[in-house]
């Protein structure tokens, strides 16, 4: 039988737009992956010539679902250029702003874009209730925590309402879902655990998101981060937006350790096999693979973010601590060095010299080659050739992988004591070794870890501002004599968005914005092939995975969610007559 | 400057916006209920789209209060801008939303509306999802992908022909015959994927700066010739509800008002349903009366900032952008950007990114040229952007700073 090479476009539940194809041999297994994006906005061209304090809001609408990341760090590489320090209150702000949107991302990630991957939303219409709720409290258990939901009834109320959804009307947003394929491993009632916290989140991130937008003014897209600080100083000062934050993250904090959690650990122990079956890994690895399906370049970066104290920017301690893990060999972590990052275009839309160019002297000249149109209807990319709209990053000649995993590996990795802590905690919980976080499923794992840290310490973060504000201190922003210090500079705003490593860079001349740079999360992640033939973090990670059935394209949207795409954000710059637009030069030593 | 002057720049801003006819007479009123009336009894012989269960009945299995549902209703018949005695029709029309299929498509977009519409509290996203209307194809939410996702919107136009509502996200890009945004196996682009959608739709709702007007990708030098929907599709009638992003609660109107109508929303000259877009933010700003009496904020972080004075000279758009979120403002209420100290950028507006979002009074903008080329400010544009209402503020802005000068002689 011969290979089968199969489109997958659109790839739903992500932001942006995703095509993925792979090839199939006769036993069902993927030989071959290619991840192309299909959309192009132009962003950072249009950044170009306007004032540096104002791109930030210009930057945000970058991505509507990482709302508000690609806005700090468009306003951090701007301070960077000026040498502004905010003061604690804004760097407070912006943390609890930044953390609002971990929490809330990470959770929509899971249940609204990720959980229909593991939960067979029909299947839950066979479940016992009362057998729904012993197992609900089961997996709590296993997380350490109380159940969210317990009780029998209210398991049970889901279920007609989902019966009389499934039985009677169209599906709506879950119509001609994969349902009843063999790969989706819960049983009936774990299914229902899963249906009825997918819409109890519906209604915990509509909270989560007002805690973005209680400093923020609104979510998605808040507004009150400037250069030099932040605006919502009434905010700040007020006692009663402080504990409404407050309310909002003890409720959402009790779903993400009462349900979150639970269900990731549910869902790691169903599908254990997979994270740890590395033979496919092993393979594609060519013997140097650990982990299990899905695992991919096993190489990890990260910039480290959330500042802990005000010395500045760059010399602040991160949370999150930056750094770099080859071949998921965590007894090694190296420093990152900018001037190591590089992007070739060999099989993306742009023209370029050959080799990989850095990001301060490369060229964006786009170069679109199209699709190739076959005879069955379809339309093909041409993978020989260029086929996406997004450049190909490389750290040192070697692709990278970005993320909540690559955070928590580099923390765990680095020793550092609060990430050890949560990481090690899962671990013990679940019983599974470190290993098992190189898969689809490790992935997944390292958000929710991930969320649950960030959401106890966002508890210290607030009671430090609102102690430091009954304090006497209400200053919100830096003052700064934009004439003098806008004349001739540049800056790096290099930090971690919920996806990953983003960077934001800038050239300004004159009080204007020569240029404009963004290298971000999803473009290290959904990147195709490097000269070198190199595959991307998508590509790579979906190669060796068994697709139980070839006409659906379960396994690969599985995995391909387990990163969390965020296309629009991934994408460069170009214009209609195909001029040379965006040659970038900086002089790197002063990025960090 | 005279008090009379003073006087005469403060009346302008305490007009009562001239956009909206906020009361029609009783003969309007009457005959707009009749018509109601009649559309939802014309619906409740439908059977529901999806056999779901009914908004009220839901809300009632929540545990909660029936009176709470005709509070929302009220509330929302007020923001409807229709009298109070619409309130039964508009609690019934929520409970039928479910006779009306929705189609969401995104183009060149950021997903931030998809995002706003999970943030929607009046009806919440569950109910929307679930119960309420029949979300028959949103990228971000479907399940299925691929060629099971195409199926799934063609099986939804197939069905619902002529009577879908069409919802659009993102702008059209056409430079490179339209090449810079594909979707599907077929690799169609996305300007021909919303034709061909746009076809058989009862109407369109472009939702978002992008969809209305352009948006972000057009801002300037609109690197891939991005437009928005009604500067490419004809013969359908067209909603635009602008913002970055548009307010859940707009988009859950405009659905209300054509349950309840059958029809669109009264629109303005730029396709805006008036219910939402006919007050100035200026109009309701809780900051008002700080301009009024003429104290702002003059630097981030002041003692202007701190006391919540008038945001105009650190840029605030409120007196030149149409849209109603200083009254309804966002995630149910919690906040907004004049309420955060920022000030509005102006996002409901055509070309906000080159005209208005900047931390700058108008007068002293120096933004990039619509247009490319060399930089300018506002007034050498010549784009009629000092409307009579940007000229009072600026007189108003400038003369109030003489007073409080003045003042301080006094004082000191």
């Amino acid at each position: 039988m011969a290979k089968k090479h199969i489109i997958v476009d659109p790839i739903t539940r992500i932001e942006g737009h995703l095509r993925v194809e792979a090839v199939i041999d006769e036993n069902n297994q993927i030989v071959d992956a290619y991840a192309s994006s299909t959309m192009f906005r132009g962003m950072e061209t249009i950044m170009q010539g306007r004032d540096p304090r104002d791109c930030g809001l210009m930057a945000m609408r970058i991505c509507g679902v990482c709302t508000g990341t690609h806005y700090q760090r468009s306003i951090e590489a701007v301070e960077d250029a000026f040498n502004v320090t905010i003061p604690k209150n804004a760097r407070l702000v912006r943390n609890l702003i930044q953390g609002a949107l971990y929490v809330h991302d990470h959770l929509v990630h899971f249940y609204h874009l990720h959980a229909l991957d593991f939960v067979d939303v029909v299947a839950a219409t066979k479940a016992d209730p009362e057998l729904t709720a012993k197992e609900a409290i089961k997996w709590a258990g296993v997380s350490g925590h109380k159940p969210y939901i317990s009780a029998a009834a209210d398991f049970k109320a889901v279920q007609e309402r989902l019966v009389k959804f499934v039985k009677e009307g169209r599906l709506g947003i879950f119509g001609n879902g994969y349902w009843g394929n063999n790969n989706y491993k819960l049983t009936a009632e774990q299914n229902l655990i899963g249906v009825t916290h997918y819409l109890k989140a519906l209604d915990i991130q509509r909270d989560l998101a007002k805690m973005q937008a209680i400093f923020g003014g609104k979510n998605p897209h808040p507004q009150s981060i400037v250069v030099g600080g932040v605006t919502c100083v009434q905010d700040i000062k007020n006692p009663a937006r402080i504990a409404l934050f407050k309310t909002l993250l003890k409720e959402g904090t009790e779903f993400i350790k009462g349900a979150y959690l639970p269900d990731v650990y549910m869902a790691g122990t169903m599908y254990a096999e997979e994270a740890t079956d590395s033979e496919a890994t092993y393979t594609a690895t060519k013997g140097k693979g650990v982990g299990g399906t899905g695992g991919g370049i096993l190489n990890y970066l990260s910039y480290g973010d959330f500042k802990l104290d005000d010395t500045g920017f760059y010399n602040a301690e991160d949370l999150f601590p930056a750094g770099i893990v080859m071949g998921a060999d965590v007894s090694k972590v190296f420093e990152v060095d900018a001037n190591k990052i590089a992007e070739d275009v060999a099989h993306a839309w742009y023209e370029g010299t050959g080799a990989p160019e850095h990001p301060y002297e490369g060229t964006t000249i786009p170069k679109y080659t199209g699709l190739e149109k076959k005879e069955d209807g379809h339309a093909y990319l041409k993978t020989e050739e260029k086929y996406s709209w997004i450049k190909a990053p490389v750290y040192d000649g070697h692709k990278m992988e970005v993320g909540p995993l690559a955070r928590m590996v580099i923390g765990y990795a680095k020793g550092d004591e609060r990430i050890t802590k949560y990481v090690g905690n899962f671990l013990k919980r679940s019983g599974l070794p470190i290993t098992v976080l190189f898969s689809t499923v490790g992935r997944t794992a390292a958000r929710a870890i991930e969320t649950e840290l960030m959401a106890d310490v966002m508890v210290e973060w607030v009671d430090e501002l609102a102690k430091n504000v009954a304090m006497g201190d209400d200053s919100t922003w830096t003052e700064f004599d934009f004439d003098v210090v806008s004349k001739d500079c540049k800056g790096a705003g290099m930090a971690e968005a919920p996806r990953g490593a983003l960077g934001h860079w800038m050239v300004i001349k004159d009080g204007k914005v020569k240029n404009y740079q963004a290298i971000v999360p999803s473009t290290w992640n959904a990147g195709p092939r490097d000269a070198k033939g190199q595959l991307g973090a998508y590509e790579a990670a979906l190669i060796g995975t068994k697709v139980s059935d070839p006409e659906q394209p379960l396994e690969i949207i599985r995995t391909i969610h387990s990163f969390d795409p965020c296309i629009a954000c991934a994408v460069h710059v170009v214009d209609t007559n195909g001029k040379e637009l965006a040659v970038y030069k900086v002089d790197p030593t002063c990025t960090f | 400057m005279g008090v009379d002057k003073q006087d005469s720049v403060k009346s302008l801003f305490t007009a009562q916006s001239a956009k909206v006819d906020t009361n029609r007479g009783d003969a309007y009123y009457e005959d707009l209920y009749a018509q109601c009336r009649g559309r939802l009894d014309e619906l409740k012989n439908l059977a529901p789209l999806n056999n779901r269960m009914d908004f009220k009945e839901s809300i009632e299995d929540e545990g909660l209060e029936r009176r709470d549902f005709l509070k929302w209703a009220s509330a929302t018949t007020a923001m409807l801008m229709l009298p109070a005695s619409f309130t039964p029709l508009v609690a019934e029309a929520a409970v039928m939303m479910n006779r009306v299929p929705v189609i969401w498509i995104e183009l060149s977009d950021c997903a931030g509306n998809t995002e706003a519409l999970i943030r929607s509290d009046g009806p919440k996203i569950d109910e929307i999802i679930l119960d309420i209307i029949s979300l028959e194809f949103n990228e971000t939410l479907l399940a299925a992908s691929g060629h099971q996702a195409e199926k799934q919107l063609e099986d939804a136009v197939e069905h619902f022909k002529g009577k879908y509502l069409l919802f659009v996200e993102g702008a059209v890009p056409m430079g490179m015959n339209g090449q810079y945004g594909t979707i599907g196996a077929s690799g169609e682009t996305f300007h021909d994927h919303l034709q061909r959608l746009a076809k058989d739709a009862a109407a369109i709702v472009a939702v978002g700066s992008c969809a209305t007007f352009g948006g972000i990708p057009a801002a300037a030098p609109n690197p891939t010739d991005a437009v928005g929907v009604m500067d490419v599709v004809k013969g359908k009638p067209i909603i635009n509800i602008p913002a970055c992003p548009a307010n859940p609660s707009n988009m859950v109107g405009v659905i209300l008002h054509y349950v309840l109508t059958g029809g669109i929303p009264e629109l303005d000259s730029l396709l805006r349903p008036k219910f939402a877009f006919g007050y100035r933010i200026h109009d309701n700003c809780e900051r008002r009366a700080h301009f009024d009496a003429g104290e702002y904020v003059e630097e981030w972080g002041d003692e202007g900032a701190k006391n919540n004075f008038c945001l105009y000279k650190v840029g605030c758009k409120g007196p030149m952008t149409f849209n109603n979120c200083s009254i309804i403002r966002y995630n149910e209420g919690v906040n907004w950007p004049v309420g955060v100290g920022r000030g509005c950028i102006g996002c409901s507006e055509p070309d906000f990114w080159d005209k208005y979002a900047y931390e700058r009074p108008m007068a002293n903008a120096h933004i990039k040229a619509p247009t490319g080329g060399v930089e300018k400010t506002v007034d050498e544009f010549g784009l009629g952007l000092l409307t009579a209402a940007g000229v009072g503020i600026a007189v108003h802005a400038a003369a109030s700073a003489v007073a409080g000068k003045k003042e301080n002689q006094g004082e000191a």
